[in-house]
């Protein structure tokens, strides 16, 4: 069982739970494989997904693992929707609440966002990427990936190369893997990283291939093109030349290393069209896993408002601070 | 025979508080705060005298202005008001407000506060100008070029929570240049909230040679850190932002030493609708009146940085020494500007009790020591055993 009403970051996980997630997605990713044993256990649960930014993998993901666990999935589309008016996120959230929601996901550029909108709905909140912060459904799904190759995360070495200080990614990765007791290092230009990651468990350098070296799991991160304008680095032909992983850096990791990759990727950028495509990568798997991992989270939160269904009927929408009894109880 | 005898026994009797740095947000944001409203928030904090800020819309940058805010203030405040004048013109950074039709028609300082006047040619003119009228330059400083987007303080408290951090340097750019300036045109430099270790050596530093350099501190940076940060309450965020534990130790050595001779509240309402939401949409600041005199005790004085004259000392006699103004001292023949306050009362800050119309505080709950009981203002009593008349 989960501590939390919600999954807000992996920053917030036990590593026991992570554990625990990764483990029924494995049951999870059989009920994909293998239509006959799908069973339709979130009957009667309604997901909605809001979605601040774009999204193709993460929010088709979520709707289809809602869909395949037999729950009613919607989505509200925010271009279209009264958010467009000006309404907050703590209205919409509200809102939404008011109509029976039971888990909500939401994407945001604002970091911080889905905890904002946790504390304030009776819904379960699943954060789907908010800001720089955390994108711990990712980071689920590429552990869960490493957790089905290798087997366990102990002394696994795992280089993450690329835009690391815009990277939610990166992030929820370091703290998972740091968890797990993986050693991570994150690698890329200076201007892209910051020497305070250390602080969170990973090793810092700006030599791709020190961060190469040995690897059992190489993840390249897309370069946000919209940030070069940024000045943060000179020009995207310098960056592939520096920065950029190809056949010839993929050597310096281990030969049985795995190539992943969060997506979308700019093929020819910080990878090589090569080696996306070549036996070591494992990114087009990274996508289906992400089904299975999210139809656990799904799974394992609607577990966790069943048992605390009797809190649930005492919410109260006391703004401005909303005291969560729920969290507070599992949580002790 | 007197109209009423006080009982202020254990009590510290002293000089009326001065606050230096307060937006009223009258006009323009009253559903934040009005005069009157903050005017009470601060006798209910012991201020007999508040300087209100002139980010207000329309921005307080000419004399009509500051007429309007002493009639209201005339009307409807409980305390005294001193106005301050802006640098430029609408805070716009462009041209010289009426600096000399404020002054004549009372303001107490100019600042552009809520920012720097980024071109450092336009501020030295407006330095050269205002010591014509003897008027302080109080410097909020920081260099938008390196804030980037910043909503919290820059360092492993940011990289754990994932938000974009406001380095020291946008802060100590901006206090250097502006003590260069200062010394070159013989300005009264006054800089406001102080919040890192660099730009406490800096002004230390400058003190130390000799220069015209005074620097105040918010209760909020000396008594909490970045860590408060965690949880995404936009109640810990404010501009300049909560820093690091050695940041705090800075500002308490600088208290000691009186490299920092000012406590002002920097006293910012803000709607809980700004409050209440995305932390990077959130708005910058805390209210401060109701809370800078029991934070100044739980943190300072029992803590043993300060003595308790030396806390008043910062709280009225140098905001005084700083306006230029007969206040800050209890003698005869003097204003009757007095607060009694109980420092041995224990009790928890509670955000519904404030006077002020905002309650974005992130002492909510919190546990502290000092109340204020009464505060008296030109010989009338405003606060009554805490409660306002």
């Amino acid at each position: 069982m989960l501590r939390s009403k919600d999954i807000l970051g992996i920053r917030d996980l036990s590593s026991e739970e992570i554990i625990h997630i990764l483990e029924t997605a494995k049951d999870m990713k059989e009920r994909i494989e293998n239509k006959k044993i799908r069973e339709k256990s979130l009957k009667n649960f309604s997901v909605v997904t809001l979605f601040y930014e774009n999204s193709t993998r993460t929010k088709m993901s979520f709707a289809l693992a809602g869909e395949y666990l037999g729950a009613d999935v919607s989505d509200l589309g925010v271009a279209t929707s009264s958010i467009n008016k000006g309404e907050s996120l703590v209205d919409t959230g509200i809102t939404l609440d008011q109509m029976g929601i039971d888990i909500m996901v939401i994407r945001h550029s604002m970091s911080g966002a889905a905890n904002v909108l946790a504390r304030n709905v009776k819904a379960s909140v699943i954060n789907a990427g908010d800001g720089v912060n955390e994108h711990p459904t990712q980071a689920l799904l590429d552990l869960y990936t490493m957790y089905e190759k290798k087997k366990s995360f102990k002394d696994l070495k795992v280089a993450i190369i690329g835009d690391i200080i815009h990277s939610r990614v990166a992030r929820s990765n370091v703290f998972g893997l740091t968890k797990l007791g993986a050693n991570v290092v994150v690698g890329g230009p200076s201007t892209l990283i910051s020497k305070n990651m250390e602080c969170l468990g990973a090793k810092v350098t700006t030599d791709i291939k020190e961060a190469l070296k040995d690897a059992d799991i190489v993840m390249g991160l897309r370069i946000q093109l919209e940030r070069q304008k940024g000045g943060l680095f000179p020009d995207l032909r310098e960056y592939r030349d520096l920065f950029g992983i190809d056949e010839e850096m993929l050597k310096y990791a281990k030969p049985d290393a795995l190539l992943m990759h969060p997506g979308p990727v700019n093929r020819g950028i910080e990878l090589s069209t090569e080696i996306i495509d070549g036996p070591q990568s494992v990114i087009n798997e990274q996508v289906k896993n992400g089904v299975a991992v999210r139809m656990a989270l799904l799974h394992l939160l609607a577990e966790g408002r069943k048992n605390n269904e009797d809190i649930d009927s005492e919410w109260t929408y006391t703004r401005p601070y909303i005291q969560n009894r729920w969290n507070q109880r599992c949580t002790g | 025979m007197a109209d009423q005898i006080i009982d202020a026994k254990g009590c510290w009797v002293t000089p009326g508080l001065i606050d230096v740095h307060v937006h009223l947000r009258e006009p323009g944001y009253e559903y934040k705060e009005t005069i009157k409203t903050g005017s009470r928030a601060a006798a209910k904090g012991g201020f007999t005298t508040i300087c209100c800020m002139p980010n207000t819309n329309p921005v307080i940058d000419n004399e009509i202005l500051v007429e309007y805010i002493k009639m209201k203030a005339e009307r409807e405040a409980i305390v005294n008001v001193l106005p301050i004048g802006s640098i430029t013109k609408g805070q716009k950074g462009e041209e010289l407000s009426n600096i000399g039709k404020m002054a004549q028609a009372g303001i107490c300082a100019i600042s552009e506060d809520g920012k720097s006047v980024m071109n450092a040619g336009l501020l030295k003119k407006a330095m050269k100008y205002a010591n014509m009228f003897n008027l302080p330059v109080l410097s909020h400083c920081e260099d938008n070029t390196l804030v980037g987007g910043g909503v919290m303080n820059a360092g492993e408290m940011a990289e754990r929570v994932g938000m974009k951090g406001i380095g020291a340097d946008s802060e100590e750019v901006i206090v250097a240049r502006d003590i260069i300036l200062a010394r070159n045109t013989g300005a009264k430099l006054h800089i406001c909230h102080i919040s890192t270790s660099g730009s406490v050596q800096l002004v230390r530093e400058a003190k130390l040679r000799g220069e015209n350099v005074s620097a105040e501190v918010c209760p909020h940076h000396f008594s909490l850190t970045d860590e408060a940060v965690e949880g995404y309450d936009a109640n810990t965020k404010m501009n300049p932002p909560l820093r690091s534990a050695k940041d705090v130790e800075s500002l308490k050595e600088g208290l000691k030493d009186n490299t920092i001779e000012i406590i002002a509240t920097d006293h910012a309402p803000h709607h809980i609708d700004e409050k209440n939401c995305e932390y990077d949409r959130a708005a910058f600041g805390i209210v401060g009146l109701e809370t800078a005199l029991p934070l100044g005790i739980t943190h300072l004085v029992e803590d043993n940085i300060l003595t308790p004259l030396e806390l008043i000392e910062k709280m009225s006699t140098n905001p005084a020494k700083l306006l230029g103004i007969d206040k800050g001292s209890l003698q005869v023949g003097k204003i009757a500007d007095i607060t009694i306050i109980d420092p041995n009362e224990e009790y928890e800050i509670d955000v519904n009790t404030f006077a002020s119309k905002s309650k974005n505080s992130p002492f909510h709950g919190h546990r502290v020591k000092g109340k204020v009981k009464y505060t008296i203002v030109n010989g009338k009593i405003v606060l009554n055993d805490g409660e306002l008349i």
